[in-house]
């Protein structure tokens, strides 16, 4: 088997059997012998001060082993730290794992029970007695900025807002003086939230004799959480464990360094004992990141043809009460990628980040970009309308060619980091999605009563951030190869892709190939999987493990074969003298033959490059019944460049997975307070999802044209496409079979009851 | 959930001395109480489970009626009915998803009376007779607002008694996700007039629309109906409808329902 035959292959997903056969090996799976189970007291109440916590009855509760509140923790409690996009200014607004003296939103710990069961710890909850004097709650962004004294998140601070700072390119002024047309609307993005199959859960372990705290059920970021926990715990860094588990669902919320872990490690280091702790799904919707809670004001000026001059804005998001561990990668991200994959020569824009009373949020797959691409979108659209132009002739007009790559973007982020689009030619992609959906095919007649329309959206995507990924192939004397990355799977199919790219590397047969991700055990260190991270980086990681791997047999073989390494041929796992098929030894016999030393047994750093941007494009058909103002999504496209496709099965699940979460979150999903803070949809019953039953025809081209120069294998990220730009094709098809009532399509999440008003009142303009 | 004592009652004897302790609570398809139970909003000492009673589940036609065991699932009524009363068959069948219907019980519907739920417009729109273990309750007199009927401690629903319309459709808007009606409505049209039940929409629970009825019962047509709309007055208004939206869309379900009747 040649070394690149298997990339570009539908090898059949390797987690599938596993998972399926309900063979899978989830946290609350695992049980430890002498096990206690943790249960927190969460505030009910969104703002104010804790006058009295009283746990002595809970103490008394038969079965409760230990109580503990923020007053008991030996020394000063540590602070939770930023991982991304870190700002100096959120700094006094990091959390701690427990209250301390206040309480800022609903869900917020405040006190920890250990039991001999669950059941028992939550019925201790109910006999710690907690006294909160109330403080003004800020549930919305203008309350933020206008709160003064005991309104504000910490009042030492002086102010709500935990960043401000601009960025752009070009000549704003100079733009919008030259322009024939300005537009300016007031967008909003939603808050909700990844809502995982599996909720979040723990085990620690916290052995003090040995001087070793074990966390399981890790994901995402093992080495940064370990790091980060040693140093809370005063161990070292090989003092700590954090070993995986299978993972119902990730999308960006799972596995974050919460307060959750501090306080199982906590209350096992206090009881001796293992500690467990399963969220229950009440818990997840307020205690889990929740993600969006962005608005934007958003200014765009072009000629009378269609040409953008450019765009000015100011983003602000909602960060609520605490900034968790992703930093501002939110509102950073919404700022990055307002003007998106067009040429908009000029653009100006203010970043605020502002405090609330109200769950921290964090990323959630897309972050940033679902805002940006919604508020882009939705104003294309709009200044289609103003110029009577076709929507998609103006965003062809506008689309980056291949002549203008590589691109760059100018000072977008707030640390200065240059940002290029490498490679892609947007319009030629632009066009497959525009012949895919039919969209110049004269509109069809449906005579079902309802409104009928299609939507567009364009959107670009970085991928492959974080400095560095790990990987380790090791042989063993049975032949077997095992591989290590420090990125983590959660479902996405990643143990799929690295023994893809380890067999390709190898040449060899995948069933030769076994996959362990990302326990802190397994390797020396790795960053881990977001940002569409894991195929392009720990991918990257493993080829050049097992080029290095190779090599280092090779002369070993060399040595053993007496041949010169030049004179052997490789593959499948054998190494032959050039024309002596007689003179070969294997990968295992070498391996085996080194056992003094370990084996074959290789890390090795992949270093980060610059980032890859694939490009991509959705088209949505919806019908509006005009009589409930109810939405359906008949059919979706979504045609991604995504650089060289490594496996087009995954990608396409991947994408038809990601339009799904997204319609979810356009049409379903919301996290709604009340003005005093409380969060009213934290059951199923309020946070609807869609089922099987509101999937439309979802068609997904993943193609391979421009593969990003900055990989050996010139791979980009296809994790995120399928959700980016759901909301804005949804919104645009909405507002498009709503006639001119569809200005008003600037929020989401897309409501009957919001569409049926739009209608209604643009029926009495007319009147 | 906080810890309670189970057990599974043979017969409906059984069962009620069972339930007579004060702190016992009847358990029918659990797809309300358990989850109830999960969010720790009920504390009950034992839980009388209902599922293993026979005499419980059965679905009989004739002389115009249908009556439904009061332990039947939504989804043997689904099945059950189809020939006889194709309407309420429908109804049933468009309850929550699989899961749902396979467990959850007509009685458990009836004596929980959710705001939201198809079963009691079916009852209320059918003039049905509720059979408990003590007596025979008129639909009209069961539904007593959003959770309450005229049901006392401890007394279990054993069957419903519908008489067959000559023609009848249920219309509903249902919630993405759960399938929860937001307002749905059924109307049944007998020999001697139109009944029109309403779910979904009321602080009250279940309710019969008079308007509705009059104008139907008078002239069987959408055209009758096109212009009644009902007061938004008392309308539940949640994160899901305003009382205005709830009260709108009586009317387009109501209307739609009989279009697909005449
Ligand atoms: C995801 C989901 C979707 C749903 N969608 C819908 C829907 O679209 N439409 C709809 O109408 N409903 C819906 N439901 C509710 C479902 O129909 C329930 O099954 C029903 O409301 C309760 O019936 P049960 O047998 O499960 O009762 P339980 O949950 O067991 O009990 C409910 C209450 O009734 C009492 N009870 C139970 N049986 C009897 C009896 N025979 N006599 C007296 N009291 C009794 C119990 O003590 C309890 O108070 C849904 C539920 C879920 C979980």
């Amino acid at each position: 088997m040649a070394q690149g035959s298997l990339i570009g292959q539908s090898l059949p997903r390797v987690e599938d059997d596993r998972l399926l056969d309900g063979a899978g090996c989830y946290i609350d799976d695992v049980a430890l012998p002498g096990m206690m189970h943790m249960a927190i007291l969460r505030s009910s109440d969104a703002h104010g001060r804790i006058t009295a916590l009283d746990c002595s009855a809970a103490r008394l509760v038969p079965g409760v082993i230990d109580v503990f509140t923020a007053e008991d923790w030996p020394q000063d409690m540590p602070v939770i730290p930023m991982r991304l996009i870190p700002l100096e200014s959120s700094v006094p607004f990091l959390q701690r794992p427990l209250a301390q003296g206040k309480v800022r939103y609903v869900g917020e710990p405040v006190a920890v029970v250990v039991a001999r069961d669950r059941r028992t710890a939550e019925d201790a909850l109910e006999f710690l007695e907690l006294e909160i004097e109330a403080l003004p709650p800020v549930v919305t962004r203008d309350q933020a900025l206008a709160a003064t004294g005991d309104a504000l998140m910490v009042p030492e601070v002086g102010t709500n807002i935990s960043a401000q700072y601009q960025i752009g390119r070009g000549d704003i002024e100079d733009a919008f003086a030259r322009a024939d047309v300005t537009l300016k609307k007031t967008f909003q993005s939603h808050r909700h939230t990844a809502v995982p199959l599996e909720t979040r859960g723990t085990i620690a372990v916290f052995d003090i004799a040995a001087g070793k705290l074990t966390i399981h059920g890790a994901s995402k970021v093992t080495f940064f959480n370990r790091a980060e926990l040693a140093k809370a715990f005063n161990l070292r860094n090989d003092q700590v464990d954090l070993i995986t588990s299978d993972i119902g669902g990730g999308f960006g919320v799972r596995g974050e360094l919460y307060p959750e872990y501090y306080l199982a490690a906590e209350a096992s280091r206090r009881t001796g004992r293992p500690v467990k702790w399963i969220e229950d799904r009440r818990e997840h919707f307020a205690a889990t990141n929740h993600s969006r809670d962005v608005d934007c004001e958003l200014e765009i000026a072009a000629l009378k043809d269609g040409t953008i001059l450019g765009m000015r804005g100011q983003v602000r998001a909602d960060m609520g009460a605490y900034i968790r561990t992703n930093g501002n990668v939110v509102p950073a991200k919404a700022g990055q990628f307002l003007p998106g994959p067009y040429r908009v020569p000029a653009f100006a824009c203010e970043v605020l980040a502002l405090v609330t009373n109200k769950t921290p949020v964090g990323t959630y797959r897309g972050p940033g970009r679902i805002e940006a691409n919604f508020f882009r979108e939705r104003m294309l659209d709009c200044l289609a309308d103003e110029l009577g132009m076709d929507p998609a002739a103006l965003r062809m007009k506008n689309l980056l060619g291949a002549a203008e790559m590589p691109f760059d973007t100018g000072d977008l982020l707030p640390n200065a980091q240059k940002v290029v689009f490498d490679s892609g030619d947007y319009p030629a992609t632009f066009r497959k999605l525009l012949d895919e959906c039919d969209w110049d095919a004269p509109a069809q007649v449906h005579s079902d009563g309802r409104l009928h329309a299609m939507g567009l959206a364009c959107f670009n995507e970085s991928s492959g951030g974080g400095l560095y990924e790990n990987a380790r192939i090791s042989v063993a004397a049975s032949g077997q190869i095992t591989v290590s990355t420090g990125s983590s799977s959660m479902g996405q199919g990643v143990e799929t892709a690295i023994r893809q790219i380890c067999a390709d590397a190898l040449s060899m047969a995948p069933e030769r190939i076994t996959v362990a991700l990302s326990s802190t055990t397994l390797l020396s260190d790795g960053v881990g999987s977001f940002h569409s991270r894991s195929t392009v980086m720990a991918g990257s990681a493993v080829g050049q493990a097992a080029a290095e791997l190779l090599d280092q047999a090779r002369g070993e073989a060399g040595r053993r074969l007496n041949a010169a390494p030049a004179e052997l041929d490789y593959s499948d796992g054998v190494f032959r003298v050039m024309g002596q098929s007689d003179r070969s030894i294997r990968l295992s016999d070498l391996s085996a033959m080194l056992s003094d030393q370990g084996g074959l047994d290789v890390e090795s750093r992949y270093e980060q490059a610059p980032l890859g941007f694939s490009f991509g494009a959705h088209a949505a058909h919806v019908a509006i019944d005009p009589g409930t103002g109810d939405i359906e999504v008949l059919d979706y496209w979504v045609v991604e460049d995504v650089g060289r496709v490594l496996n087009p099965a995954l990608v396409e699940g991947q994408t038809i997975g990601g339009v799904v979460q997204g319609l979810g979150d356009a049409l379903y999903g919301e996290l709604v307070y009340d003005d005093m803070g409380q969060l009213l949809t934290a059951s199923f019953a309020d946070y609807l999802l869609p089922t099987s039953t509101e999937v439309p025809d979802i068609r997904a081209v993943a193609t391979g044209d421009y593969p990003s120069p900055h990989n050996p294998y010139g791979f980009k990220g296809a994790g995120e496409g399928g959700i980016v730009a759901v909301a804005a094709a949804v919104g645009n098809a909405i507002a498009r079979a709503i006639g001119p009532a569809g200005d008003a399509i600037c929020q989401t999440p897309f409501h009957p009851e919001k569409i049926l008003t739009l209608l209604h009142a643009a029926k009495k303009g007319k009147q | 959930m906080y810890a309670f004592d189970f057990v599974k009652a043979a017969s409906v004897e059984e069962a009620v001395s069972a339930l007579a302790s004060g702190e016992a609570q009847a358990l029918g398809g659990g797809q309300t109480l358990i989850p109830t139970l999960k969010a720790r909003l009920a504390d009950p000492g034992t839980l009388i489970s209902l599922a293993h009673i026979d005499s419980l589940k059965f679905v009989r036609a004739g002389d115009g009626m249908v009556e439904i065991g009061g332990g039947t699932t939504h989804a043997t009524v689904a099945a059950e009915t189809a020939q006889t009363y194709p309407g309420l068959a429908d109804l049933a069948g468009r309850i929550g998803d699989p899961s749902v219907r396979n467990r959850g019980t007509i009685g458990g519907s009836l004596a929980n009376n959710d705001p939201s739920a198809c079963y009691p417009a079916a009852a209320l729109g059918s003039g049905a007779t509720i059979v408990t273990n003590s007596r025979e309750i008129a639909a009209d007199d069961f539904f007593e607002g959003m959770f309450a009927t005229s049901l006392e401690e401890g007394e279990i629903v054993t069957a419903v008694k519908f008489p067959i319309p000559e023609k009848s459709h249920y219309e509903k808007m249902a919630q993405p996700a759960s399938r929860f009606p937001l307002v749905a409505v059924f109307v049944a049209k007998f020999a001697d007039g139109v009944r029109v039940a309403v779910t979904g929409a009321s602080n009250d629970g279940v309710f019969r629309w008079a308007e509705a009825e009059k104008a139907l019962s008078a002239d069987f047509s959408v055209a009758a109906v096109q212009e009644l709309k009902h007061s938004d007055d008392d309308m539940i208004a949640d994160l899901h409808g305003t009382a205005a939206y709830r009260a709108h869309l009586i009317g387009v379900m109501t209307r739609r329902a009989v279009a697909q009747m005449v």
